[in-house]
């Protein structure tokens, strides 16, 4: 076990120097920062200033390894934008993300399971046709538009819900937690449920798929006919059983919505590391963009042990390798 | 999909197919046929195809001529008449004077060419890798799933502009884009369900059999994993025509001058609130027409061809 | 961040208490005003970063010596009078009894402190420092009185002066950008007191009770950053915005017939014109140029003034600014707007003549034009994409088969940069004097004399050199103005680049609120009022 978790620790490293290099060579091919930030009636003199400021008067390699000396020290480089320690902008803005992301997670499993239980297992019923419609809303509308829907609706024409931002928040050991007040959560709503709408079609699809399936298995129909109740074989046999999808999928969809949410946040005035991010490839902010896709590959590389171990755990056929 | 038809599956009886000779194709036809959904999901389906490919004929305007456009007649009413009379604009026109009908005719093609196109292309490169990072395990599929993580950690956005940055804004460039992003969704997926699969007696007797590799994988792996491949295909076609449209909405999908429905949808969204519904509602619907069609044979073909939920 | 926050939380509930103490009138207890605004501030140490977003907050926090009112004209500001003593001497008249938000006096000290600050600020991305560079020498005459001696005359020293924003020398001695951001030492003498900064997200004021100016109209502000259009209108119909900037053009149908709203508008400085590529010789091929069957031509036509003259007139400018631009935008044929200093009285919008332009393009040997690709930006200027393509329409109806390449700024920039592009879009917005957009867009580049950073066609004339050669010496005004009236004349003349159109600056508000619209598109708390009843 700890052998199998040293080796994936050994390859995550090997990612996000893989990565680094990526970056930096797609940052490079995509402009010049300088061009982007300095501005229009600085003469050449300023220019040459500011390139020899930002360090990108040197070789590209010789920037990477400049890079990577500090990197590991802990020191991800300074915002060419903010002049702050790209990693302390990230991790300032990261609860605010993480809060939607698990919102609109929660939101969907809670949502998107029952509902895909039902449709499951009353396959041919009006509800269940109804539920596998409107699941193809989901997914098939463009995230930016039914946001902006959304604003339209609750916000200016029913004035239920604020539009914009994010509201109250309650600090909690250091970090702004706003889903712990009304303000914060009437906040909230809006852009978890715009994040959530394409995972709750999928979960919900991928639940009926699972449940469909299951109810078939051999060892269901034994369960049944060992005359165990309708809700012990649904909510133990059958239920443990599409789990597995529904982990993966779930699992990796959290890591995409972290990714993701670049939409919604920019939609929804939402304070996270996906507007940070977006904002930082508009003007070529490469310790940022760097910085951020090298947390953002940590947290993948994290979940998906998670997922793997949940694998073993929740079916047992599945062994982790050691060897 | 036709390619993986009647692979794998298990002879069954079937009521429908009893005076003829039955072939794996009939069969599976028929048993797609129960579904007058699915079955009005394939014509509608037909259909948009039939338009998108017949749009040059059928169109009042051609949308991507430049010289037939004039913002004169930008932002009009469905139903107005061109400034020169010349023709009616049953669904409006766009903000450079762009006949919403031809656009969206014209628009379904690219949408059509970049969600199946961008789709597929992803599913066999996905699967594949996917397959071989579960049968092979050890080194390969260490190698495989790290290159899955670093693929899924990348923001799309930011692998688009790279893309659209080196090789230009084109549409072959956004499927390039688009297939980048999403092999690593059918990897990862096709090997969570081959790692359980590949533990069952019939692969281990496939083995015993000494069967060569790649027939295992193709032929007896693969067709088992096909369910989840399906329902994450068909939403992925669904998905990549969104995605498609997001980045178009963030400034990089297609050339403007030549909208996909995602084009048309994000450049409308921005009049929403003026009350100019028809820029972005018409591509919507088009948009949800398709999606709904691609989704409906989709969920239909993922029962059909899903060899442990035989009737 | 955190003691920002503390900070925050304290001054809220001081300054709640002083609003009781003092027995405020009910409508002042929720005097906040919430402002929507569509760029970000990245930063709000007034000398790091040269953006305007940040020069609209810098704006609301600090002073300069020289200010500038709503039509960019200069006017007193931290400087109560200033003339040039002497031919290479300008002298500054500090103004009185002026203390920053913590209390210290304002003095010549203060201003030497910032000028020399200035070149100094590490990793700035887009420094201050041009504007200390003609600086040779600081004089403190007496603590209000300063004086700059400069190496050879320098007429521009008012005008520079306003885009410094004055820090005090023991407040700021070390202070570094960080501590500007984190609201630490984001203190100035301006109207406005920081409470707390959360980068890209708001920023929260108060009003400075002790400011010497105009007093500020609310208790409270909150500046919050809503950088997508549609939302940022929604939020100000939905009531959670007070007042907004950047007022997209698709909107503004709606709001005008909106009761409960009101616009401000006025004419920018801020010129959409299109580039060309002046770079490649008659006899090179421009990289976008092509016959019509897309072989090259072997010569760049742009170099002929009469087919600038025809691409030009082939644009409908007014239907530009009437249907793309919904009447957000004035036509224009040169950089500044009229009533602007040394704006040319006889040049006018170039009249839409597409017959014309096809019998220039026949003169200069294209009789059926030819193909080009107008390339242009995405996400940077009013409805940039959308002109692009409706200049493509009305170039393709003249021949000139045209081709539209829209892409993300981020990319467009450094391509144009590097001359890659026979024509594209782009925009500048001016300082209201015509040395500027002479010096960095159509004066011969040269990197000694900082001549045409922006020049991305490559233009270079010249005649056009050498009147600015004199008018950057030349101190007399009414002189002055005359060489660059000439200057610019002669670029129009020769079309140096085709203008399209000057933006007009848009700001909405809900009903009850008044604001001074500026023609520097800064977006500024001390501009809003509430409305007279």
């Amino acid at each position: 076990m700890s052998v199998y978790l040293l080796r994936r620790l050994i390859q995550a490293l090997g990612v996000v120097l893989a990565m680094s290099v990526i970056v930096f060579i797609g940052v490079f091919a995509i402009g010049d920062p300088v061009e982007i930030l300095i501005s229009p009636d600085a003469d050449q003199m300023e220019r040459e200033r500011a390139i020899a400021a930002l360090g990108l008067d040197l070789p590209l390699w010789q920037q990477y390894a400049i890079f990577l000396g500090k990197a590991v020290q802990g020191d991800l480089g300074r915002s060419f934008v903010f002049n702050e320690p790209a990693l302390q902008l990230i991790l300032q803005r990261m609860p605010a993300t993480l809060e939607l992301a698990f919102a609109a997670t929660f939101g969907a499993i809670l949502i998107g399971l029952p509902l895909g239980l039902y449709a499951g297992l009353k396959p041919n019923s009006v509800g269940s046709k109804a539920i596998m419609a409107g699941s193809i809303l989901g997914f098939s509308l463009p995230t930016f538009w039914v946001g902006l829907m959304l604003i339209m609706v609750f916000a200016v024409q029913l004035g239920w819900l604020p539009s914009t931002g994010r509201g109250e928040t309650v600090e909690i050991l250091g970090t702004r937690w706003s889903f712990l007040t009304a303000d914060g959560l009437s906040h909230l709503l809006m852009p978890a449920l715009n994040l959530a709408l394409f995972k709750i079609s999928l979960v919900i699809r991928l639940t009926r798929a699972g449940v469909r399936e299951t109810m078939l298995m051999d060892y269901v129909k034994f369960a049944r006919a060992k005359g165990l109740s309708p809700f012990r074989v649904t909510f133990v046999h059958v239920f443990k059983n599409i789990l597995i999808p529904v982990v993966t999928v779930t699992g990796l969809e959290f890591g995409s919505t972290i990714a993701f949410s670049v939409v919604t946040e920019s939609i929804f005035a939402w304070p996270g590391m996906g507007k940070l991010i977006i904002d930082s490839i508009n003007v070529l902010d490469r310790p940022v963009i760097v910085a951020y896709l090298m947390i953002v590959v940590m947290m993948f590389i994290t979940i998906n042990l998670v997922v793997d171990l949940m694998y073993s755990v929740l079916d047992p056929r599945v062994r982790l390798e050691s060897k | 999909m036709s390619a993986v038809v009647g692979q794998g599956t298990p002879v069954v009886k079937d009521p429908g197919a009893k005076d003829k000779v039955e072939t794996p194709f009939r069969r599976f036809a028929s048993e797609f046929m129960e579904s007058r959904l699915a079955l009005g999901g394939l014509v509608v389906i037909s259909i948009i195809i039939l338009l998108a490919i017949l749009a040059p004929f059928i169109s009042p305007q051609d949308p991507y001529d430049l010289a037939v456009l004039d913002i004169m007649d930008g932002r009009m009413e469905p139903g107005s008449l061109s400034g020169d009379g010349s023709i009616t604009y049953w669904l409006g026109t766009d903000d450079q004077g762009r006949d919403m009908l031809s656009g969206i005719l014209y628009g379904l093609r690219i949408s059509l060419t970049v969600g199946a196109g961008s789709a597929f292309i992803a599913c066999m490169v996905g699967a594949s890798l996917g397959l071989a990072a579960a049968y092979a395990g050890g080194r390969t599929d260490s190698i495989i799933m790290r290159i899955v993580d670093l693929q899924l950690s990348f923001p799309s956005i930011l692998v688009a502009l790279m893309i659209l940055a080196f090789l230009g804004k084109s549409i072959t460039n956004v499927v390039i884009a688009i297939v980048v992003v999403e092999w690593a969704y059918y990897a990862r997926t096709v090997r969570g369900t081959a790692l359980v699969e590949r533990r069952r007696e019939y692969i281990e007797a496939a083995e015993c059999l000494a069967l060569p590799r790649y027939r295992i994988l193709f032929r007896h792996l693969l067709p088992n994993c096909l369910p989840p491949l399906i329902v994450i295909g068909t939403m992925q076609v669904a998905r990549a025509i969104a995605l498609e449209a997001t980045l178009s909405f963030l400034g990089l999908g297609v050339p403007i001058t030549e909208p996909s429905l995602g084009l048309l949808i994000a450049n409308g969204y921005e009049y929403m609130l003026s009350g100019k519904y028809w820029i972005s509602f018409y591509p919507g619907i088009a948009l949800l027409v398709t999606i709904v069609a691609i989704n409906l044979v989709g969920d239909q073909l993922r029962d059909v061809l899903n060899p442990r939920l035989q009737k | 961040m955190r003691d920002s926050i503390r900070m925050a939380a304290a001054a809220a509930v001081s300054a709640a208490a002083m609003a009781g103490a003092l027995g405020a009138s009910p409508a002042a207890a929720q005097q906040v005003l919430n402002m929507g605004v569509g760029s970000p501030v990245t930063s709000l140490d007034p000398h790091y970063h040269q953006l305007s977003p940040n020069n609209a907050v810098s704006d609301m926090i600090f002073d300069k010596l020289v200010g500038t009112d709503a039509a960019a004209r200069n006017i007193p500001g931290l400087a109560t009078e200033w003339r040039a003593v002497g031919p290479t001497t300008w002298e500054f008249k500090l103004r009185p009894g002026v203390k920053f938000h913590n209390g210290n006096d304002f003095t010549a000290e203060d201003v030497v402190f910032t000028i020399q600050r200035l070149p100094n600020v590490p990793n700035s991305p887009s420094s201050y420092a041009a504007y200390a560079r003609p600086i040779v020498r600081m004089e403190i005459v007496d603590p209000l009185t300063i004086r700059f001696h400069t190496a050879a005359p320098y007429p521009l020293m008012p005008m520079d002066m306003t885009n410094v924003r004055i820090l005090d020398a023991t407040t700021h001695a070390n202070a570094a950008t960080e501590d500007f951001n984190a609201g630490r030492v984001a203190i100035g003498t301006g109207p406005w007191r920081v409470l707390s900064h959360r980068s890209g997200d708001r920023i929260e004021f108060e009003r400075n009770p002790n400011f010497w100016g105009e007093a500020p109209a609310f208790q409270r502000v909150n500046y919050r950053m809503v950088t997508n259009d549609a939302t940022r209108t929604a939020s100000l119909l939905s009531g959670d915005l007070d007042f907004i900037d950047q007022v997209p053009t698709s909107d503004l149908a709606r709001l005008r017939r909106d009761q409960n709203m009101r616009l401000s508008e006025t004419v920018g400085l801020r010129l959409i014109f299109l580039g060309l590529d002046h770079l490649r010789a008659e006899n090179e091929n421009s990289p976008f140029i092509t016959d019509h069957e897309g072989k090259p031509l072997g010569r760049n036509p742009l170099r002929d003034v009469r087919v600038r003259r025809a691409l030009s007139m082939a644009i409908d400018r007014k239907a530009i600014a009437e249907r793309v631009m919904e009447g957000a935008a004035t036509p224009s044929g040169q950089f500044l707007p009229p009533g602007t200093f040394s704006h040319v009285p006889d040049v006018q919008a170039p009249a839409y003549n597409p017959d014309m332009a096809r019998r220039l393009l026949a003169e200069a040997g294209y009789p059926n034009g030819f193909r080009i690709t107008l390339a242009g930006p995405n996400d940077r200027y009013i409805n940039d994409s959308r002109i692009i393509q409706a200049v493509g329409q009305m170039w393709t109806r003249i021949g000139v088969r045209t081709a539209v390449e829209a892409q993300t700024w981020s990319t467009f920039v450094g391509r144009a940069g590097r001359q890659e592009f026979s024509s594209f879009l782009i925009g500048w917005g001016s300082n209201p004097d015509g040395s500027h957009p002479l010096r960095n867009i159509l004066a011969t580049v040269s990197r000694e004399r900082g001549w045409g950073a922006s020049n991305r066609g490559r233009f270079s004339n010249a005649e056009v050199d050498s009147l600015l050669t004199q008018a950057l010496v030349e101190l007399d005004e009414p002189k002055r103005e005359q060489l660059l009236i000439r200057a610019q004349r002669i670029a129009a003349e020769q079309v140096a680049v085709i203008p399209l159109h000057i933006q007009t600056n848009i700001w909405a508000m809900r009903r009850g609120l008044t604001h001074t619209p500026r023609v520097d598109e800064l977006t500024r708390a001390q501009d809003v009022r509430p409305a007279a009843q």
